[in-house]
């Protein structure tokens, strides 16, 4: 291990030795669950583990028919459809009204600051069984229960705290003399916030949007307690599928979330490294 | 330093008040949007958890009569002949089950009681019930004379009632209106406790995992720690049913971890993992690292290695300089993220229902099987409003702590 500097004394050499090990070991653990998934989706027989054709890469212990299996069948398609189709809307809800009350948030004047936060980010603290049961029972009440817009709903308010987290941590720093500079230059309170606030905050509201989107995504409490079986998702599919019968197609659907999930990522890192470059050109000026 | 006249000041302050209720106008809406969706539904199980009509509703008269019952003896004949028309009117509605069921959580045993005297009572004519209501009850089923059984029914006709509370701490009302430890069955405090350990076990694995990774990351070049942060983010981003799905697959009884320690001949027969609270711990330990190792390698990677050096250097030796400089330097980290994990996995329902077995539920699944299986919603509301009371005193150690301020994402 070259990185180990040659000055270290033996156990100071053996400890640094041992941090380098336990550390990959740990990632090793992280990572390998996730990696294990993708080649056993591809396994011919209806198992959840290697088979010895596996192990000895003959190609026909592979095939695609969880796949296919999947593309198949209506409830999956379903799911894959509902899944796109609330996260989108409850997006679209959540980046609204998220990132106009982090602009209200994120001024001096703003009153009751600390409550106000709280309640709004409660949607996070809150364990997803008591944000459901309380749903269950309301949305059941108004006749919400069981429909998209009452799944929609529930999904746009879990993922409200995330956009307000991360517009928040691009307003922090952000100087409202700007705003103020293009109001007394005569522009409309609508043009300051589309012309002036939002390309600063843009890579917030993107992000913040994507954890909304995972959020609603990956939920399926909400979905067990208040949703009918129209609105099935994709992660709702799985839970009914690892319980009733585990077949590789969960597999299958698994390895098409790990490609979303890798895809999620890399926007956010390509995303984070535009807001610190832009960070870092308003320090040079 | 002039002082402003009045005029001046009253100007100044209704200038201020209107730049705060702009900025107010901007958190308008989502914050009437959470009081609605999220807010609300809060509120209507904390309102469930103590109102609860049905028996209320069901047998109005019976209850009316109960008042002049003196709680020690056998009510009187005149109760049991309204209770005998009221459960007869019942019965031919349909409704006796749903008697039987909400009298059942009061009483052990008395689902089946309701539902063969609501057979005996249904062909009767109201005028024998009325008169003999007392020995047709009674010779339908001798419990009816207990007073314990008739004050367990008067309880349940309360439409406020804090007895949810009660039961959900393995509490009860006894006949001489005095709280006492239930006597059937006590399962909730331990299954809290339960929850709390695994919740415990879970948080200091991840510390024991997390620390010494978050360290190596942050001593390594920055280009290179963001590439490895890569492999912490990605099982972050990825989805829980993804996650679970393949600790299943690793934990079967002839999955992965069974069949390569079968393969090398460590053991002889498999394991059973799966299906059991280790599953759970070990399960919830790869889904929370991220939270710890965030938090830990952002206070790590700010820290002077120069102090290190400076300790070192005035002669302390290694272990000593890092448990008494560098250690308590990360404890900022450490507890974010000790605290965050241990939140989590206190109210953590789809891991334990999904890979825990009998052995390896948390309450939250007590709390699913009452909203699911056992219909009892009260109990679940009242079970979950002791959760959330719990949830938020950790929550406010950890602003107290850490700050709430202070999450990150990513």
């Amino acid at each position: 291990m070259s990185n180990i500097p040659a000055h270290f004394g033996f156990w100071h050499r053996l400890g640094a030795r041992l941090l380098q090990t336990s550390s990959w070991l740990v990632l090793l653990f992280l990572i390998m669950p996730i990696l294990v998934i993708v080649p056993l989706s591809f396994n011919v027989e209806p198992f959840f583990s290697f088979t010895e054709g596996m192990l000895t890469f003959q190609p026909e212990a592979y095939s695609l028919r969880w796949y296919q299996a999947i593309f198949k069948d209506p409830k999956w398609i379903l799911a894959i459809q509902n899944s796109f189709f609330i996260g989108i809307c409850a997006t679209l809800i959540a980046t609204v009204l998220g990132t106009c009350a982090a602009v209200g948030l994120a001024r001096d004047e703003m009153p009751m600051r600390r409550l106000i936060t709280a309640v709004m980010l409660s949607p996070m603290i809150v364990p997803l069984i008591i944000t459901a049961a309380g749903m269950f029972f309301f949305y059941a009440d108004i006749g919400l229960a069981g429909s998209y817009l009452g799944v929609i709903l529930a999904h746009a308010a879990l993922g409200t705290p995330f956009v307000i987290i991360t517009v928040t941590a691009t307003l922090t720093g952000f100087d409202y003399a700007l705003a103020r500079a293009a109001l007394n230059l005569g522009a409309r309170p609508i043009q300051v916030f589309f012309d002036i606030i939002m390309p600063l905050i843009r890579p917030g509201v993107i992000s913040g949007a994507l954890f909304a989107f995972i959020t609603s995504f990956d939920e399926v409490v909400v979905i067990l307690f208040m949703a009918g079986p129209q609105q099935r998702t994709i992660p709702r599919q799985m839970f009914s599928g690892l319980r009733e019968q585990i077949n590789p197609s969960i597999l299958a659907i698994a390895t098409f979330l790990i490609l979303v999930s890798i895809a999620l990522l890399v926007t956010i890192e390509l995303l984070r490294r535009r807001a610190e470059r832009m960070r870092g050109i308003e320090l040079v000026e | 330093m002039s002082a402003l006249s009045s005029t001046e000041a009253s100007q100044a302050a209704s200038a201020q008040r209107k730049k705060s209720l702009r900025a107010f106008l901007f958190v308008v809406p989502l914050l009437a949007f959470i009081m609605l969706t999220f807010i609300a539904p809060i509120g209507s199980m904390l309102w469930r958890s103590v109102n609860h009509p049905t028996v209320a509703e069901l047998i109005p008269q019976t209850l009316t009569e109960l008042q002049r019952w003196d709680g020690k003896t056998t009510p009187d004949p005149q109760t049991f002949g309204v209770f005998a028309t009221e459960l007869q009117a019942l019965a031919k509605q349909r409704l006796s089950g749903k008697l039987a069921e909400e009298f059942n959580r009061a009483y052990a045993g008395m689902s089946s009681v309701v539902k063969s005297t609501a057979r005996k009572v249904r062909s009767l004519s109201p005028e024998e019930l009325n008169s003999q209501g007392a020995e047709i009850l009674l010779n339908a089923n001798p419990k009816w004379s207990r007073p314990a059984l008739w004050f367990a029914i008067q309880r349940a006709g309360q439409p406020y009632t804090y007895d949810y509370y009660l039961t959900a701490l393995d509490l009860e009302v006894n006949l001489e209106q005095g709280i006492q430890v239930r006597e059937d069955t006590q399962i909730y405090l331990q299954l809290y406790g339960k929850t709390l350990y695994m919740a415990l076990q879970i948080t200091l694995l991840c510390a024991l995992l997390g620390y010494p990774l978050a360290y190596y990351l942050s001593v390594l070049p920055k280009n290179r720690a963001n590439l490895l942060l890569v492999l912490v983010l990605l099982p972050f981003w990825t989805s829980l049913l993804v996650r679970t799905t393949a600790w299943i697959a690793l934990l079967q009884t002839n999955g992965i971890i069974n069949s390569s320690l079968l393969s090398i001949g460590v053991i002889n027969q498999p394991i059973e993992m799966l299906y059991t609270s280790f599953a759970t711990v070990i399960a919830m330990t790869h889904i929370l690292l991220p939270f710890m190792i965030l938090p830990l390698y952002s206070v790590m990677r700010g820290i002077d290695t120069s102090y290190m050096r400076a300790a070192m250097s005035l002669g302390a030796k290694p272990l000593p300089a890092f448990a008494r400089i560098y250690f308590p330097m990360t404890l900022p980290g450490l507890s974010a993220g000790a605290l965050l994990v241990f939140i989590i996995s206190v109210g953590y329902y789809i891991t334990p229902a999904l890979v825990g077995g009998t052995d390896g539920q948390m309450i939250s699944n007590i709390i699913a099987f009452h909203m699911q299986s056992s219909n009892n919603w009260e109990l679940a509301a009242a079970l979950g409003s002791l959760l959330l009371g719990l949830i938020l005193l950790l929550y406010w150690l950890y602003d107290r702590f850490v700050g709430a301020s202070n999450i990150k994402l990513g």
